[in-house]
């Protein structure tokens, strides 16, 4: 039997990480993310790993650009104002090449917001982020097992694949406790091969150069063009969803992270009056997976999207599904708790064709 | 005929693309030589600013990464975390160091970050044309101050030297020149002491070079000693050069 243990999503996620051979943290304090750099602070000495409490979000990441350009598994967290700040150095990061794990545990906003739980990064997150063509690997954990098991994920793909990922989790899932399994075995650090790109000794090898630019005619486009081989690569392979009662489904609910716990609720409330729901929970929010939710719209004639943002995810459920059923917006921002009844009241009302499409739902 | 001085091992013999006049390539040579002497290139990493200096990433040889301007000294704390046998300097000009990347480098020195800044102090702006600088001189023109930097609208010239030393995890901070040959000798004993005291792990150094941009400051350029007297006569009054702190230098006595 493996080992249960209860944990707060936070510090299941820098747990996870270490396990999963994470070895330099950075980080600046912000709510709701604070046990994240706080356990990675005396964990990661246990280890031989080193912490930095930064000066900025601005030098945190660009701490982890240095580390990670030294093969070592790294990694920042932050919520949203933060990762807004390191979102230049998240930048140089994709455009240098770089594998490294950032969490972003999601807060209200715009500007300030507030504290409590929010999913207004979606477009953030999927969409780069920063200035330039680049891709982020992004992971939306529904709880806190996720939350543990994810970094992972996001190594492992980072590293194949040199791109960024980040764990996009909400203050919600940051602040809760639950049952943790972890899934996978801890990852031994030595048994890790350097990456034939890594700063370090250059003793018997040449020189090696970490760097995002080329200033000559043409070569940055082959820069980027080059990565977007492994941006199709990511798009084939490693696209992750889960779904939920969606075989007799009328009416499919798209919602990730809290979102989704909600929408569970819902559906167990909608069935039970008779309307047929069930859910199609993106786990890797880039790659979307759009293939198979184009697929679903075959089949599932009303789809609707369910989100703690103004309407951010539905804009990839619209791309995927492209114009071949019906897609519907349940949108909540402003970091208020989305409540599965309302959402059952979203679905009894697109049931009942009282629902406009593309508009959010009242 | 005898070749009494070669390149170093750790320049390497590509073109480089200063301006005449520049110091740039006084710099680079005077770090190579001692990344030469001590023996530590093949464990050295350096990294390249944003501005003139970019392209340091080519020219030293040794395993180099290029990033975002003024993060030099956090992307050195990550680096030197993560392999602390590597020997890790930092490159960088007045706009890096002393204006956008002003926390950076005061908190490495606070954490006494066991690594090596080579700061370029030439006064201005290069590669983005001339404008002005955190350490433009009173009077100075730049194209964003062109009758002279007035302290009144854009207040005085930073003092890297003299504030680091308020700090107690900065180790070795020392001004120099490299407008004549006793000032590039001066600036290649203080950056060796610099790396030295970094390979015996005494923690934050840097050394601040005064030097010549013709380009940028409207000096002649048919006549370079225009520039290198600017140096020796203007920047140095209001950047004295000197040994503004030696937190080892009792070790040796």
């Amino acid at each position: 039997m493996a080992d249960k243990k209860l944990m707060k999503g936070n510090e299941a996620l820098a747990e996870g990480a270490l396990r999963a051979g994470c070895r330099f943290f950075a980080g600046y304090p912000i709510t709701p993310q604070n046990e994240v750099p706080e356990y990675m602070s005396w964990r990661l000495p246990q280890v031989g790993g080193a912490f930095v409490q930064a000066e900025s979000e601005v030098s945190a990441i660009n701490m982890i650009y240095g580390a990670a350009a030294t093969g070592v598994r790294c990694m920042t967290s932050s919520s949203s104002p933060g990762i807004s700040l390191k979102q230049e150095g998240i930048s140089y990061c994709a455009g240098a090449d770089l594998p490294l794990l950032i969490g972003n545990v999601m807060r209200g906003g715009p500007g300030l917001g507030n504290i409590a739980g929010a999913q207004g990064d979606y477009w953030q997150a999927t969409r780069g982020g920063g200035h330039g063509d680049y891709r982020v690997f992004v992971m939306a954990p529904n709880g806190v097992n996720e939350m543990a098991n994810f970094p992972n994920k996001c190594f492992e793909v980072a590293y194949k694949y040199r791109i960024p990922s980040m764990i996009l989790a909400d203050g919600i899932i940051g602040q809760m406790m639950e049952p943790v399994e972890f899934n996978t075995p801890e990852v031994d650090t030595k048994s890790l091969k350097e990456p034939d790109w890594a700063l370090g000794i250059s003793k018997g090898r040449g020189k090696r150069i970490v760097k995002s630019y080329d200033l000559r005619e043409g070569y940055l486009e082959k820069m980027v063009l080059a990565r977007v081989e492994r941006y199709k690569q990511i798009e084939q392979n490693e696209v992750l969803y889960e779904e939920r009662q969606l075989e007799d489904a009328d009416i499919a609910i798209v919602a990730y992270g809290t979102s989704a716990r909600v929408a569970s609720a819902a559906i167990k409330i909608a069935r039970e009056k008779g309307v047929r729901a069930g859910l199609f929970r993106p786990i890797t929010l880039w790659p979307f997976p759009k293939v198979r939710l184009a697929e679903l719209s075959k089949r599932v004639k009303k789809f609707v999207a369910v989100e703690m943002s103004l309407g951010q995810l539905v804009e990839d459920v619209q791309l995927s599904i492209n114009g071949k059923a019906e897609v519907y917006l349940h949108a909540k921002p402003g970091a208020s708790v989305i409540t599965a009844e309302e959402v059952a009241k979203t679905l009894e009302k697109i049931a009942k064709k009282e629902a406009k499409e593309y508009a959010a739902v009242k | 005929m005898q070749l009494l001085n070669k390149r170093p091992e750790s320049l390497l013999d590509v073109k480089m693309h200063y301006c005449p006049g520049c110091g740039h390539g006084i710099v680079h040579r005077v770090v190579a030589e001692v990344m030469d002497e001590l023996g530590i290139r093949e464990r050295t990493i350096g990294i390249a600013p944003v501005g003139c200096a970019v392209f340091a990433d080519t020219y030293f040889n040794c395993d180099m990464i290029q990033g975002p301007h003024g993060r030099g000294p956090a992307e050195a704390t990550g680096i030197k975390r993560c392999k602390p046998d590597s020997i890790v300097f930092s490159y960088q000009g007045d706009g890096d160091l002393a204006s956008i990347g002003m926390a950076e480098i005061v908190h490495a020195a606070i954490r006494s970050e066991n690594i090596t800044v080579v700061f370029i102090n030439n006064a201005i702006y290069g590669m983005t044309g001339g404008q002005m600088a955190p350490t433009t001189l009173i009077g100075q023109k730049a194209t964003t101050c062109v009758d002279g930097r007035a302290a009144k609208q854009a207040g005085y010239p930073i003092k890297m030297c003299e504030m680091l030393a308020t700090i107690d995890g900065a180790t070795y901070l020392e001004r120099t020149t490299v407008h004549n040959n006793s000032g590039a000798l001066a600036t290649k004993r203080a950056i060796k002491k610099a790396f030295q005291y970094q390979m015996d792990n005494k923690g934050f150094s840097m050394v601040e070079v005064l030097s010549m941009c013709p380009t940028n400051w409207g000096t002649r350029l048919d006549n370079p000693s225009e520039a290198t007297k600017y140096v020796g006569e203007s920047m140095s009054k209001t950047f004295p050069p000197g040994v503004y702190k030696d937190a080892c230098a009792a070790d040796k006595k």
